[in-house]
């Protein structure tokens, strides 16, 4: 049996080859060429392949780099805060209160999610606009006297969109952490004589925990990359990281300044991500068995 | 413990909700089938003909092909890629197993900014040239994810024990997995398709960085956005494909139900679709 494993283990291995071989080639070898690329420095069309430091010299000394870097996390930050908030009520309904069509009800909440991303933000515009859907609506009721500027065009516009575009993946990962609680614990706290409240904040809520946090990462991490909502309804004030990555692969032609602004963003998203996954294991409820 | 009625508050909260989420989905085909050139209230009569202006549009069309062969390609591509790593996974050990399934369904956290950057860093190095094939690429490997995603529950409440019951009455491996493993997760399949095809179809960032001078639907569309006398006829085409996206979700939602009624799960439950 070759190399010391069993038959089983080799057609096992045999059988994930593909996809996984797929993965190195196509994933792991881009990401090590995307590090080594961002040490390498691009004059016009050529590319100095000399290793330097230069391109994060710039990402972290020159202050557009910085602003634009802190507003993304900024944003995505909100972002996923609003999203999760919002979401959390809804997937305790669905688990808690809706007994039948609970399938019916998850189909609904992710029919939005299925049409054009690009359209989809591009009609938050035209309900956030100077004559937009909105602001006729309040015109008309007499809420306002003059159309509001605040909301497009800026980050509030930003965090609105996709606060909708992640909607349902901030739901489905709480729906299923509620739907994973064992209801008789809930009883028993009750007969122990806490009130609702007090149930849902020692029982329901830190049981919801990890739930909660796979919610929090989900929206987190592809929304500190997203490029279309920032350009779309962001205005100047609201470019993020992504933008500007694009901005470097194209018009301003330095591709290398890309790659680091791209390998700074990830590494810290990956490092506010493990906060969040250890934050929520300390602080999450666990049943003993 | 009182588990009947949902507080007021929150029953009106999950309807406000639902608004929220349909808000921009309503607003489409009102604009799509308005009578004026500006996206705006109040609305000023019924007309088709901004969806009769999608069909003079040669720009359009070669789109709406290039972005069919896409899907389509990608969609196989992926489920047989998703078909081996959900069958690895369901149903043999090997070493460092959990490791390589994790690395592979990688692309589903991974920013697509990033993957396409990675991408076309990599195309550059090898200079090779950017076209269709460059986007297909890209988009089997954030298709791959959920295909392994969908397929994982098929494969895995596959009753081992029928496979051995074949290969005793004198199946080969090939004759059993034609004859009985593939029929009872081929609802699990065609479920995958339709996903994949869907994502293909609607993906704009990887597609906007790695095509060459053929467009997809979504760089299409993107391209129109600039313009405000095409919008009409954008707001017509995006009512098409809701349709059409719908359409194909409910289908495979459907053969979904079926796979788990078969396989005597509770076909409400929401397993396969999380």
């Amino acid at each position: 049996m070759g190399w010391g494993l069993s038959r089983e283990d080799r057609q096992g291995l045999t059988l994930i080859g593909l996809p996984f071989g797929y993965a190195l080639i196509m994933l792991a070898a881009p990401l090590v060429m995307v590090v080594t690329f961002s040490f390498w420095t691009q004059n016009y069309l050529d590319i100095d392949r000399t290793l330097t430091l230069e391109n994060y010299k710039a990402v972290f000394s020159q202050p557009i780099y910085q602003t634009v870097l802190w507003r993304s996390l900024r944003i995505s930050l909100i972002v996923t805060i609003v999203t999760v908030i919002l979401a959390f009520p809804i997937a305790y309904y669905l688990s808690f209160y809706v007994k039948k069509n609970k399938a019916l009800w998850l189909f609904l909440i992710t029919v939005p999610f299925w049409t054009s991303y690009l359209l989809r933000v591009f009609l938050w515009k035209v309900i956030l606009g100077y004559n937009g859907v909105l602001n006729t609506a309040l015109l008309q009721a007499g809420i306002i006297d003059e159309p509001l500027t605040i909301i497009l065009y800026n980050a509030n516009a930003v965090v609105l969109t996709l606060a909708h575009a992640w909607a349902p993946f901030a739901i489905l990962p709480i729906f299923v952490a509620l739907e994973k609680i064992d209801r008789s614990l809930l009883e028993a706290a009750e007969d122990l004589g806490d009130s609702p409240f007090r149930r849902f904040w020692r029982v329901t809520f830190p049981l919801a925990i990890p739930g909660v946090v796979a919610a929090t990462l989900i929206v987190l991490i592809p929304t500190v990359g997203d490029f279309i909502t920032p350009k779309l309804v962001g205005g100047t004030d609201g470019l993020m990281v992504a933008n500007m990555i694009q901005i470097q692969f194209g018009k301003a032609n330095n591709a290398p300044l890309g790659a680091a602004l791209a390998v700074t963003s990830m590494v810290f998203v990956a490092i506010i991500s493990i906060g969040i996954y250890f934050v929520g294991r300390k602080i999450g409820g666990k049943v003993a068995r | 413990m009182k588990r009947g009625m949902a507080p007021e508050w929150l029953t009106s909260y999950a309807v406000a909700y639902m608004i929220f989420l349909y808000a921009p989905v309503i607003l489409m085909p009102m604009f799509a089938f308005n009578d004026a050139t500006v996206i705006a209230f109040p609305l000023s009569g019924f007309t088709t003909r901004w969806l009769e202006v999608l069909w003079s549009s040669d720009a359009l069309h070669s789109a709406v092909w290039n972005s069919t062969i896409v899907a389509i390609v990608t969609a196989l591509a992926s489920t047989f890629l998703g078909a081996c790593a959900a069958r690895a996974s369901a149903r043999y050990r090997f070493p460092a197993q959990r490791g390589i399934i994790g690395f592979t369904m990688l692309p589903l956290v991974l920013p697509e900014i990033i993957v396409a950057v990675a991408l076309i860093v990599m195309l550059m190095q090898l200079g090779m040239s950017l076209s269709l094939w460059t986007v297909v690429a890209g988009h089997v490997l954030i298709c791959t994810p959920f295909s392994i995603a969908i397929l994982s529950s098929a494969f895995a409440s596959l009753d081992q024990s029928l496979e051995e019951a074949s290969f005793d009455l004198g199946e080969s491996r090939w004759g059993t997995f034609r004859r009985l493993t593939l029929p009872l997760v081929m609802p699990g399949v065609i479920s995958s398709l339709l996903i994949c095809f869907t994502i293909s179809l609607d993906e704009f960032i990887i597609a906007f960085f790695l095509t060459g001078t053929d467009a997809t639907l979504p760089v299409y569309i993107w391209s129109q956005l600039r313009f405000p006398t095409k919008l009409p006829s954008v707001m017509a085409l995006g009512t098409v494909l809701l349709v059409l996206s719908i359409g194909l979700l409910v289908l495979a939602e459907w053969f979904r139900r079926r796979a788990a009624r078969r396989q005597g799960l509770d076909a409400s439950s929401s397993k396969g679709m999380l």
